[in-house]
């Protein structure tokens, strides 16, 4: 469905990033996925050749510059410029806001929302030239509902989707869509990291009675980066088992 | 190897989609080729591309018809 694609995905040596890699590959795509040290970049790439798929594992601080223009010039060089990013590296510092350190603010903004300007413009050179593209943006159901304790997280979530609508406007007439998914809770090391008692708390508040599992959110990072959702774009999709209806 | 004005078409007429008759020395991008706001920033990335050469913000403001793109390269080609 996707051959002939060129994929890159942020923040993908674990969790959901992993199994939007693993998806996108095994739909045909090259994938490049992104990890911050040398070690991730390696057991991505070790992933992806163990499951026979073209791509490989490179190293990216999403928080800065110069790793990003270095990325995108190893990348093009080895695999082509992408014709889909998924931006999904995203860190949480919580902290109460009467508590929260500058650091804490401005490391999860920078990682979480400034990363996609740095992306985004960077990747846009080759998708305009090409006339089509795919920008996915994994933002949060605390975008839309908030959480206490992630005033943070919540602003660089929210600002994702305030980005997406715009950019979406602005490269729509170069068949570039700009979306956002919003997973809710999904079993990765990052829910894990929450205590039991706030767990048990949040699955009473889940018609489904479950977390999701990170290949909910690959399915529809596929869906949209395929042909099939080409009429789609600035949109959101929440993928949440009913914890938050939009 | 063609000549400054002759690439500096061509570039124009790819990128915007036009005939080549309309490509007029005095047209401008907006006015005349119907060019949007996006179009000349991917107008003025191909000719930093064709030309190895990097055209500032302000300078490419200045841009504005095909004469003054012919002009800006034959004055800061390498």
């Amino acid at each position: 469905m996707l051959s002939g694609e060129i994929a890159l995905v942020t923040g993908a040596s674990r969790g959901i990033g992993r199994a939007i890699l693993l998806a996108l590959a095994a739909q045909g795509a090259t994938v490049v996925g992104t990890a911050t040290t040398e070690a991730g970049a390696a057991g991505i790439t070790q992933a992806l050749r163990d499951a026979g798929y073209v791509g490989g594992g490179l190293v990216l601080n999403v928080s800065d510059q110069t790793s990003v223009d270095a990325l995108l010039a190893q990348m093009t060089a080895q695999f082509g410029a992408p014709t889909i990013l998924v931006n999904n590296a995203g860190i949480t510092r919580d902290n109460l806001l009467m508590r929260m350190k500058n650091d804490e603010w401005d490391a999860v903004i920078d990682t979480n929302l400034t990363s996609l300007y740095r992306l985004s413009k960077a990747c846009l050179r080759g998708m305009t030239k090409a006339r089509k593209g795919r920008i996915i943006n994994i933002t949060s159901v605390i975008g839309a509902t908030g959480n206490a304790g992630q005033t943070n997280y919540a602003a660089a979530k929210a600002g994702m989707i305030g980005f997406s609508k715009a950019l979406a406007r602005e490269v729509g007439s170069r068949a570039i869509t700009v979306n956002c998914i919003a997973p809710g809770f999904i079993d990765t090391d990052m829910t894990r990291a929450l205590p039991e008692a706030q767990r048990e708390g949040l699955l009473s508040s889940i018609p489904l009675g479950r977390l999701g599992q990170p290949e909910e959110i690959a399915g529809v990072v596929v869906f949209l980066a395929s042909a099939a959702a080409a009429y789609i774009t600035g949109e959101t999709v929440h993928v949440n088992g009913g914890m938050h209806m939009g | 190897m063609s000549s400054v004005e002759e690439r500096v078409r061509k570039i124009v007429i790819e990128q915007l989609s036009v005939k080549e008759e309309e490509v007029t020395p005095e047209a401008s991008f907006v006015d005349d080729l119907g060019a949007d706001s996006l179009d000349t920033v991917e107008l003025v990335m191909a000719l930093e591309e064709a030309f190895e050469t990097e055209i500032p913000d302000e300078d490419a403001e200045k841009i504005t018809t095909v004469q003054q793109a012919i002009n800006y390269i034959n004055a800061h080609k390498a």
